[in-house]
């Protein structure tokens, strides 16, 4: 008889309650509601006043943007690659979210849809593009997107000459990927291909294109209103600005906007808390690992995550109690990888096997030590080995279950 | 020269390593990756064009 056990991988809800803020908000503004904040609103804060784009990467480079989808790649480097390219140039806005633990781009562009617009215009005018294509998942997304086009439209902020339209592709995860959301623009499966070539040298029609997460949109439309120096006035120095991050695993789940650096114990602290504390986390969504211990203290910004040996990823994390077994959570999280592979790249299809079968056997008492050098050799090797990133968060799961092995083994008691 | 292999092409057949071991390494299932960042020395260039003649998969690039 098999027995079914309730899941231990929380994914964003499917409703969204409303988002809320830490600190000034830039994102998440008191009346932002669907059907009452529309492009009035947005023209009175300031937006869509900016149509010269004149020294915009430059402003971008000060600002020290950097991509809120996942990589936390330079903004400006981004645009100025596309920019630099001869000839006509694509941009596309990705909306996609395929991460099952994020809902905040879902969030902004059902409530703010015109400001990732003004954003995505003022990409397509600074890097040259003739084309504007939004790529979404969700019918809530793209009907969004579509009456904030159609007003834009209307009050003449569309440029002539530039094509926009969107491109709703299936909702699974590598669906996301840059090189994925191109294949599937084109015409093709919406499955990642292998780089080179990058987007920025040939990507929708074969042309250079600018692939951006609609959250870095939103940034940089808000620094072309309000300026470099207005941006970096929250967050810290190496990682400036705020984010939107989806807080999961705690008394009140969903959206909050905070400035990057904001501990993860002030983040939860503001969503309810989390029942009994903490024993463990996962950060980036389900792509930066599994931190064991209090993290209450660890600042959410992209070095001092990335220093805890994770990743700050789209801004989701997902907290655990210090009774939740974070062994079954890796195992379970193993086998959803190995589910989730596009299966194009042999090594992603062997690895991800290999990673969930071994996490299953140590999660069910098997305490043969081979299986955590497997797994510490696997995170370390494979790292970068597939088209996309798909294997790296799998990587990321072994290296991080390895650790979270090591302590609850008692390996790290003293002698 | 430098050169990329296609992780969504390679099969394992492992013909790259036969070629040039210094450039290639195959994992415990046999899929090819690169030992160093894609760069290849002067004197490995022979070995990585067979290498990618000879992949019947077409899975490597020589990419400059």
């Amino acid at each position: 008889m098999t027995v079914m056990t309730a899941s231990r991988l929380i994914r964003a809800p499917e409703r969204l309650a409303p988002a809320r803020a830490l600190g000034t908000p830039r994102l998440v503004l008191p009346g932002v509601q669907p059907g009452v904040w529309g492009l009035r609103a947005e023209l009175d804060q300031g937006l869509f006043a900016r149509r010269d784009v004149t020294g915009l990467i430059d402003q971008l480079a000060e600002a020290g943007l950097r991509g809120r989808g996942g990589a936390g790649f330079p903004a400006h480097v981004k645009w100025r690659s596309v920019a630099d390219a001869a000839g006509d140039k694509v941009v596309v806005a990705n909306g996609h979210e395929g991460e099952p633990a994020s809902a905040k781009d879902r969030w902004l562009l059902v409530h703010r849809p015109h400001l990732v617009l003004d954003g995505a215009l003022l990409a397509a005018q600074a890097t040259g593009a003739g084309r504007l294509v939004f790529y979404v998942s969700r019918a809530d997304t793209a009907a969004a997107v579509a009456g904030a086009i159609a007003d834009a439209r209307a009050a003449g902020l569309v440029p002539a000459g530039l094509r926009v339209d969107i491109h709703r592709a299936e909702h699974t995860y590598v669906a996301g990927e840059e090189t994925a959301a191109i294949r599937s623009i084109n015409g093709g499966p919406a499955l990642p291909l292998a780089k080179p070539p990058r987007p920025f040298e040939r990507g929708v029609d074969d042309l250079p294109t600018l692939v951006s997460n609609v959250e870095t949109l939103a940034h940089a439309a808000w620094i072309a209103a309000f300026g470099a120096a207005a941006f970096r006035s929250a967050g810290t120095a190496a990682s400036p600005g705020t984010a939107l991050f989806t807080l999961n695993g705690c008394a009140e789940p969903g959206v909050y906007e905070a400035p990057l650096g904001t501990s993860t114990g002030d983040l939860f602290g503001a969503a309810g808390g989390v029942a009994g504390g903490y024993g463990g986390l996962l950060m980036g969504g389900w792509f930066g690992g599994l931190l064991s211990g209090d993290l209450a203290e660890l600042s959410c910004c992209y070095d001092a995550v990335r220093a805890a040996g994770s990743g700050l990823g789209c801004g989701s994390l997902t907290a655990f109690g210090p009774d939740v077994d974070l062994v079954a959570v890796a195992a379970e999280l193993g086998r959803w990888f190995e589910a989730e592979s596009a299966r194009q790249c042999g090594v992603c299809l062997n690895g991800t096997k290999a990673i969930a079968r071994t996490l299953t056997q140590v999660a069910g008492g098997d305490e043969d030590p081979k299986h955590v050098e497997n797994l510490v050799r696997w995170g370390t090797t494979l790292t970068g080995r597939g088209a996309c990133a798909f294997l790296d968060g799998a990587t990321a799961l072994a290296r991080s279950a390895a650790t979270t092995l090591h302590h609850t083994r008692g390996n790290d008691r003293c002698e | 020269m430098r050169v990329a292999v296609d992780a969504t092409k390679c099969a394992a057949y492992g013909t790259c390593v036969e070629h040039a071991p210094a450039v290639f390494q195959l994992d415990e299932w046999g899929y090819a990756s690169l030992i160093g960042d894609g760069t290849v020395a002067p004197e490995q260039e022979e070995a990585v064009r067979k290498a990618t003649a000879g992949c019947p998969e077409r899975a490597i690039t020589i990419t400059d």
